[in-house]
């Protein structure tokens, strides 16, 4: 077989060859131009993103005493790919103090978790403290793929006012999908101000960008750190509370279950927000947060429950206050309306206290007589008459309603920074019809409201609100924790004209001066005040007070709830003028009621 | 000396230029692939870079004494050079150390060297001398019997040598033989083996959705079907015939898939059943119509079905675990990326995240950070691809393309079959190395441990390929001289 025309092959060799060449320029044209996938891989090899954490921000009181801080916490991280064949397990465990058993259990957990990679650091153990890491720290380079993360953990000035602060913690998968500022691991705030200003407080993360050789050797910063993002401090936070003022609130509950709330009435400021019984905030910090945690969730007086804002109880005779404001407001009585009082044979509803008949609003309030507050109630809704269907009647139920929640009951302050609050209860029209019909309630049916009692529920912190209310004679600010934060703007009117006011602050005077609460009047201040003594179906009555002093020009408005103690004059009214007596003052004068107080415990379950 | 009794000396400047192009650039990128954070001087000797600025300032000086040496020489001593080079290859297999499994390294003091880089240019020599001598022409097979030896003899040292990849290289000169004349055919039974090998191997091991059998074996069937209608039809013109054929295929296949349904039926043995009816109705035309030369489609399906069936023998018990394992990664049926698949993995995330216009000379991360295994030698390219990117690597190929194309423009342009066969030769040898080496790096081939001409560091590969391109262009130089040869 001679071909003389072999030289045509050349063309046919060189279109070989030129094939293989456009096939080869082809796929790199894919890999180089089409896909991202290589540089991201690449980017992933490369660039070890180390997060800097910021300093979260302190919280101050409202004097500038440091509350919350810093203490320096270390995570330890594992980069799973790293980690030799023969790494040597036993001196691990014993530089770290943990048994082998529970080394590989962890090993065993990160490597369950989502989002978990061999190449990246995965949180080995958390929340290490200074002394923990001190051994591994020096030994470190022993252990290939182990590195530490700082973070920081939480401290406490006083361990104090745990359901106002709240306290941080792990952060959850929920919270990593709703937020991508988060990364598995972080922490955030669960509760209280902490979780409220959570956003203000974390500051920005950084990032630092590492150049990390194949054998994972870190190598240097990406362009000496052009790219790396200096972690933001977080901001600093000043509180309305006194810090004082708190802790001397905490101490007069100690042995006791119940709240005591006090706000500044010209700004709405909270100056103390007390629930007893409560914990010290730095037990939920770093490792023995978790135990600590369903230890206190398991204690049968609920200590995670903040009563001030979370519980609901009759307001029982403080209750008086409004209802006297709005009867003036709706025309139902005018102060000097007289109603007879029978003493402990009165009906529908009988008068626990003695004092002369008939009486007139100043010496209603002041003697906290029953049957006049009754008959104040009766004459207010039935002004009208019931009407066709009873529907005048009605009207003027949902008027009488309408005003008293324009004190802040029955609903949640929802422009306030407060946690976890409820709203409580001031029945509407719907919830009695329903229950006796349409036609079927009166006056009568629904005497207990009168004084305070019945389906009415409140809160602490709606009772000290509206005392400021009262104090103000006539509007509330929201009731805040945030100092910076100025809420002046949201301002409250009551729906009672202020000319009423004078009056019941004059008859709250005369609590102190004649009344209830004349045993525990603090010399030199003229205060107002009211007792109450609510029944409640979970045995012995409620102690209750609402207080504020002076009562020209209002700095404090306070109300106090002891759970199950007994009258109000007993226990809350003491703790309340006591105080108030701290706030005016700055100091306990009366140290022996003080005392006495603080030690007397009316619930056994209550520690400390 | 008198005008007449110059000697006309015609050097190809162009080829010399894209020589020291191809250097420089392969330095710059050695310098990069080897760069190291406390290491920024391109010339400190104690890296590779510095380096091989030595072994290219040597090349070019081994360079100039081959351009003064007298073309006459490799003609007259061809077979002696030959026979030096197999002897060293030889004494190499018993002397040299093991280096990484390979003895393919000789020590001489500080210097090492391996013998097989030289091997290519004496055997291109020998073949060259043979196969250009007065009146040889390849007619049959049987004129390739001692060519084919001549290329084998080193091949084997080589293989003994543990060196797979440098053996592999002389297959290359088959192109060369196509040029002398071999048939054609050759070389698409090599495509075609290398091609049912790839289906059969990578589709050993899938299930099919219905029915059972080798899927592999079923595709290399189907394409053995359709060579035979493809062949009836443009070849034979047999119109009728394959129309026939077609619907009964089709038939007996649709059948069978149908059948699937209730019985298990083995796809694969239906499949070859109708490869084997369809060779005896080829045999039926071929005795009515005389055409013999259907006989050897016949003779093809049998042996590529034969063949198909001892591709897993060779593929399992024949080739290396290392060497199983390479074809396994790259047809995607091992995806061990920390283990077996790590540098092709890498090589592909470097060159693949370089882009279009490159991270930037020593910016690439993947490099400059040691991802990629053997960079600096076998797996170069990388560098080019991921600093300087998609112009870069593309631009690299082009004038490798440009470069080799001219080495075959240069050979067709020979007086003497002596010139022409050895420029065939070192064309095939470059084309060989670039398709294999840049094909591993891209994933396209599995790898195979052999240098980028010019741009790998070492020294023997350099010395190597700057000795088989400059005979050449001394070869080439003095053409003018030549009477031409029929």
């Amino acid at each position: 077989m001679i071909n003389d025309n072999l030289y045509k092959r050349g063309y046919i060799i060189s279109a070989i060859v030129a094939l293989v060449v456009f096939i080869y320029i082809l796929r790199l044209f894919s890999m180089q131009i089409m896909e991202d996938k290589y540089k991201d891989a690449a980017d992933s090899n490369a660039f070890l993103k180390r997060t800097l954490y910021p300093p979260r921000g302190l919280i101050y009181d409202r004097n500038g005493e440091l509350l919350v801080y810093n203490q320096p916490a270390y995570d330890i991280m594992l980069i799973k790919r790293e980690m030799p064949q023969d790494f040597d397990t036993i001196d691990f465990c014993s530089t770290l103090d943990i048994t082998k058993e529970e080394f590989i259990e962890r090993i065993h957990d990160l490597s369950q978790k989502r989002g978990y990679s061999r190449y990246t650091p995965q949180i080995f153990m958390t929340q290490l403290s200074m002394e923990n890491i001190a051994k591994l720290q020096e030994k470190l380079y022993k252990f290939p793929g182990f590195s530490l993360q700082n973070r920081t953990l939480r401290d406490y000035t006083y361990p104090s006012a745990c359901h106002v602060l709240g306290s941080i913690g792990e952060v959850s998968q929920s919270d990593i999908d709703a937020d991508d500022y988060y990364k598995r691991g972080d922490y955030a705030g669960r509760d209280g101000i902490e979780y409220t200003y959570e956003k203000q407080l974390r500051g920005e993360k950084g990032v630092e960008i590492l150049l990390r050789d194949a054998r994972g050797r870190i190598k240097g910063r990406l362009d000496d750190g052009k790219y790396d993002i200096a972690p933001k401090a977080g901001e600093n936070l000043t509180l309305t509370i006194d810090i004082k003022l708190q802790m001397v609130a905490e101490t007069l509950l100690s042995g006791k279950i119940g709240s005591a709330v006090a706000i500044e009435p010209q700004t709405g400021e909270i100056l103390a927000l007390v629930s007893n019984p409560g914990w010290d905030p730095s037990i939920l910090v770093g490792r023995q947060r978790s135990v600590n945690y369903a230890q206190l969730v398991k204690d049968k007086t609920k200590p995670i429950l903040n009563r001030a804002t979370q519980a609901t109880y009759p307001p029982g005779s403080t209750f008086k206050t409004i209802q006297a404001l709005v009867c003036l407001e709706e025309g139902g009585i005018t102060p000097n309306t007289p109603f007879p009082c029978n003493g402990p044979s009165s009906q529908p509803i009988k008068c626990t206290h003695h004092h002369g008949s008939p009486v007139t609003l100043l010496n209603a309030i002041e003697q906290s007589c029953n049957p006049y507050f009754w008959q104040a109630f009766k004459s207010t809704l039935e002004k009208d008459g019931y009407g066709e269907d009873n529907q005048l009647f009605k009207q003027n139920y949902n008027q009488w309603r309408d005003d008293v929640m324009s004190f802040g009951l029955g609903q949640k302050f929802t422009d306030s920074d407060l946690f976890n609050q409820v709203g409580g209860n001031i029945p509407n029209e719907k919830f009695y019809t329903r229950y006796y019909g349409s036609k079927g309630w009166k006056a009568l049916t629904i005497r207990s409201l009168s004084i305070g009692q019945g389906e009415i529920l409140v809160t602490p912190l709606q009772m000290a609100n509206f005392m400021a209310a009262i104090a103000n004679g006539g509007y509330y600010i929201t009731p805040h924790l945030n100092k910076s934060d100025s809420m002046l703007q949201r301002k409250h009117m009551t729906n009672v004209d202020p000319k009423y006011f004078p009056v019941v602050k004059e008859g709250m005077w005369r609590v102190f001066e004649y009344g209830t609460g004349r045993w525990h009047k603090i010399d030199s201040v003229a205060m107002g005040g009211k007792t109450g003594t609510a029944q409640n179906p979970h045995g012995k009555d409620h102690s209750l007070f609402i207080g504020f002093a002076p009562i020209d020009n209002p700095k404090i408005a306070v109300a106090v709830v002891v759970e199950n103690a007994g009258f109000g004059a007993t226990w809350a009214a003491p703790i309340a003028s006591l105080m108030i007596e701290q706030y005016l003052y700055g100091e306990i004068r009366r140290k022996e009621v003080f005392k006495r107080l603080s030690t007397t415990a009316t619930n056994p379950d209550v520690k400390e | 000396m008198s005008k007449n009794n110059r000697k006309k000396f015609a050097l190809d400047w162009i080829t010399i230029g894209l020589y020291t192009a191809f250097v420089i650039f392969g330095w710059i990128n050695i310098y990069g692939a080897s760069y190291d954070f406390d290491q920024t001087n391109i010339l400190n000797f104690d890296h590779r870079a510095g380096k091989q600025f030595i072994w290219i300032l040597t090349a070019y000086g081994i360079g100039g004494i081959l351009l003064l040496i007298d073309s006459k020489f490799y003609d007259i001593f061809a077979y002696y050079i030959y026979g030096f080079i197999v002897a060293l290859l030889i004494l190499t297999i018993f002397i040299a150390p093991n280096i990484k499994g390979s003895h393919s390294w000789l020590v001489l003091g500080p210097i090492s060297f391996q013998p097989a880089e030289l091997a290519k240019s004496a055997t291109a020599l020998a073949l060259a001398k043979y196969m250009g001598q007065y009146g040889y022409k390849v007619r049959s097979l049987k004129d390739l019997i001692i060519p084919g030896c001549i290329l084998f003899l080193p091949l084997l040292c080589i293989i003994m040598q543990k060196e797979t990849g440098s053996a592999l290289v002389f297959f290359s000169f088959f192109l060369m033989f196509y040029r002398e004349g071999m048939s054609g055919i050759i070389l698409l039974l090599a495509v075609a083996a290398v091609t049912f090998f790839v289906i059969t191997i990578k589709y050993s091991v899938t299930t099919l959705a219905i029915g059972s059998g080798s899927l592999g074996i079923i595709i290399c069937c189907a394409i053995l079907l359709l060579v035979i209608l493809f062949y009836l039809y443009f070849k034979e013109h047999k119109k009728k015939e394959t129309g026939f054929l077609a619907l009964g295929i089709l038939i007996v296949y649709s059948i069978s898939v149908i059948a699937c349904h209730w019985i298990d039926v083995n796809l694969q043995w239906v499949s070859i059943g109708i490869v084997i009816v369809s060779c005896l109705y080829l045999s039926y035309i071929a005795l009515i119509d005389r055409k013999t030369k259907l006989v050897f489609v016949i003779l093809f399906c049998f042996g590529s079905i034969a063949y198909c069936f001892s591709c897993n023998y060779i593929f399992e018990d024949i080739l290396e675990p290392h060497q199983t394992t390479r074809i396994k990664v790259l047809l995607g049926i091992e995806k061990n990326l920390a283990g077996e698949g790590y540098n092709v993995n890498q090589s592909k995330i470097a060159i693949g995240s370089g882009g279009a216009l490159g991270k930037g000379f020593l910016n690439g991360t993947q490099t400059k950070l040691k991802y990629v295994p053997e960079q600096d030698t076998d797996f170069i390219f990388c560098t080019v691809g991921e600093e300087w990117g998609f112009v870069g690597s593309a631009g690299v190929l082009l004038f490798y393309l440009y470069f080799i194309l001219r080495l075959i423009k240069m050979a067709e342009r020979q007086r003497e079959a002596f010139s022409r066969i050895y420029g065939y030769c070192v064309a095939s040898v470059f084309f060989f190395h670039l398709a294999i080496n840049v094909g591993m790096v891209i994933g396209l081939v599995p790898i195979i441990g052999i240098p980028l001409p010019f741009f790998s560091y070492g020294g023997s590969s350099l010395w190597g390929f700057t000795i088989l391109l400059f005979i050449f262009l001394r070869l080439d130089a003095e053409r003018l001289e030549k009477v031409r040869q029929v």
